[in-house]
């Protein structure tokens, strides 16, 4: 990482985003992505730093409604825009049926890669275009489990989408 | 990622009068591959020029019967919309074989075109690469070349453009609407990339203070019997090994018009017009398909770790026109090749 002198960096500029319906105003330099934002300046930790290249998906968040990846999102560029993480998918206490599905269909091990799974999921249901079990494994590519717990994942996603939400054992 | 600045374009001639001022500066739209080597300190621009706010995010019918696409169209808006399903099928299929979901929402359609090598040596700022830094001498040439191009290379690079919309949009004849500080141009999609030559440092024939306004399709959309199919190292969210785009129109069970496009393996969309022209009013076969294969191939030249793609891509050729005369194009969902 080479840069200018501290003296000499750019100016921070004043970036206002809606994370999970509460508006928040920072002040970043240009080159803080998406993720940095959410992680060192908002404290939620819920978004993941995986590769941080756009090749793994665990930093994946809703920007506007649209599952993108937050670490190839510099943060100015998304002032005004409304911002879903994890940690803002839970209602009233009550987790998120796609949150529930992935408890009960075991569809994580290490977890690392869940949010971004899960927030891929959202976006993917939303998107309305996959019908199939291939298609769902086609439209979630984006996210790379090494745990290897992609057949879970699937049937997880499968049954939310057929609109039949899991029961969480208690 | 060195330090820059960041300011945000009002319109075109904004866009285009800021960057002409600053020949270090770049545009910034969906930032899919542009961030990523600002990372890795290969893109070094010392300020951004935010696009993302002009108006260029519309799909227009032409009085030609085609279709212009703003340059800002997000890759997956473009595969999803129904004028393109429909009468455009071929440039679907292709942009979804491409990337992720999350990058498909991000991606630009003008970003697209410029996008650069995936190249492992262009992205080691370790090795010496002359399209990353002129005069240095090809890294891949004697490397791992496993990725690397087997037609229209030189000796100063045998990198390969990553794009898959673009092998569509090559088949389709599309145009490129560009603008500059000298007003506006199109460019033949044929004319658009380069090849390596003695400067693999410039991939486009855009120049340094042009934007890339709107993609220009004509009326043909080859939406009966077209073909996408792309082989690679795993099923999905990998670029191509070989992947070969092919358009037909039949006529009485013959061959009335042909276009046919290779993906990763030259520095741009790989067209052999001669082939195309000589499947015209022939009757679809997989003899008449294995020549055009060997016309396209013909000259194909590969290195240690690529020579497969030569028969890779002529095997691929021979099953996308097949699937293209059958009008039984490949799914990108369902990953048999039959």
């Amino acid at each position: 990482m080479q840069q200018r002198p501290q003296a000499g960096l750019t100016p921070k500029l004043q970036v206002t985003l809606r994370v999970n319906g509460v508006e928040r105003r920072v002040s970043l330099r240009p080159w803080t992505t998406l993720l940095d934002a959410l992680r060192e300046y908002l404290d939620l930790t819920g978004t993941k730093k995986g590769c941080d290249h756009g090749q793994c998906g665990a930093c994946t968040v809703l920007v506007d409604g649209r599952r993108i990846v937050s670490c190839l999102t510099l943060a100015v560029m998304k002032d005004g825009a409304e911002i879903t993480t994890i940690e803002g998918l839970a209602t009233d206490g009550e987790l998120h049926p796609l949150q529930k599905a992935f408890i009960s269909h075991d569809g994580f091990q290490c977890g690392y890669c869940t949010p971004g799974q899960i927030c891929s999921a959202v976006g993917l249901i939303d998107e309305g275009h996959a019908k199939t079990a291939d298609e769902i494994r086609e439209l979630m590519s984006g996210n790379v489990c090494r745990c290897g717990c992609y057949p879970n994942i699937v049937a997880a996603i499968e049954e939310v989408m057929q609109g039949a939400p899991a029961e969480v054992a208690p | 990622m060195i330090d820059f600045d960041y300011v945000k374009a009002r319109d075109v001639s904004d866009a285009v009068s800021r960057i002409a001022r600053d020949p270090a500066a770049k545009f910034i739209a969906g930032g899919t591959n542009l961030i990523d080597l600002m990372k890795e300190n290969v893109a070094r621009p010392t300020r951004l020029i935010d696009i993302t706010g002009l108006p260029l995010t519309e799909i227009e019918e032409t009085d030609a019967g085609g279709l212009l696409i703003g340059a800002l169209v997000p890759n997956s808006d473009l595969a999803y919309d129904a004028r393109i399903t429909k009468r455009y099928p071929l440039l679907s299929s292709a942009i979804l074989a491409g990337a992720s979901a999350q990058l498909r929402n991000m991606a630009s359609t003008g970003g697209n075109l410029l996008q650069r090598t995936r190249c492992l040596y262009f992205y080691d700022t370790t090795t010496p690469c002359n399209k990353r830094e002129p005069g240095s001498g090809c890294s891949a040439i004697d490397g791992f070349n496993r990725m690397n191009a087997v037609l229209g290379w030189s000796e100063a690079c045998i990198a390969v453009h990553p794009s898959d919309m673009c092998v569509a949009l090559a088949v389709l004849e599309a145009t490129v609407h560009v603008s500059g500080p000298k007003g506006d141009r199109a460019i033949p999609f044929a004319e658009f990339h380069r090849l390596p030559g003695d400067t693999p440092d410039i991939d486009t024939n855009l120049a340094g203070d042009e934007i890339i306004t709107a993609i220009e399709l004509p009326a043909e959309g080859f939406a009966r019997n077209y073909s996408y199919l792309k082989i690679r190292d795993r099923l999905s969210y990998a670029f191509a090994l070989v992947s070969v785009a092919a358009g037909l129109k039949l006529e009485g069970g013959a061959i009335k018009e042909a276009r046919l496009a290779l993906g990763g393996v030259a520095h741009k969309p790989w067209r052999v017009p001669a082939a195309e022209k000589r499947l015209r009013g022939q009757q679809p076969s997989r003899k008449v398909f294995s020549e055009t294969a060997d016309l396209i191939l013909q000259g194909a030249r590969g290195f240690a770790h690529n020579n497969f793609k030569i028969e890779l891509a002529r095997r691929a050729i021979v099953r996308t026109l097949e699937q293209a005369a059958a009008g039984t194009p490949q799914s990108q969902s369902v990953k048999a090749i039959v």
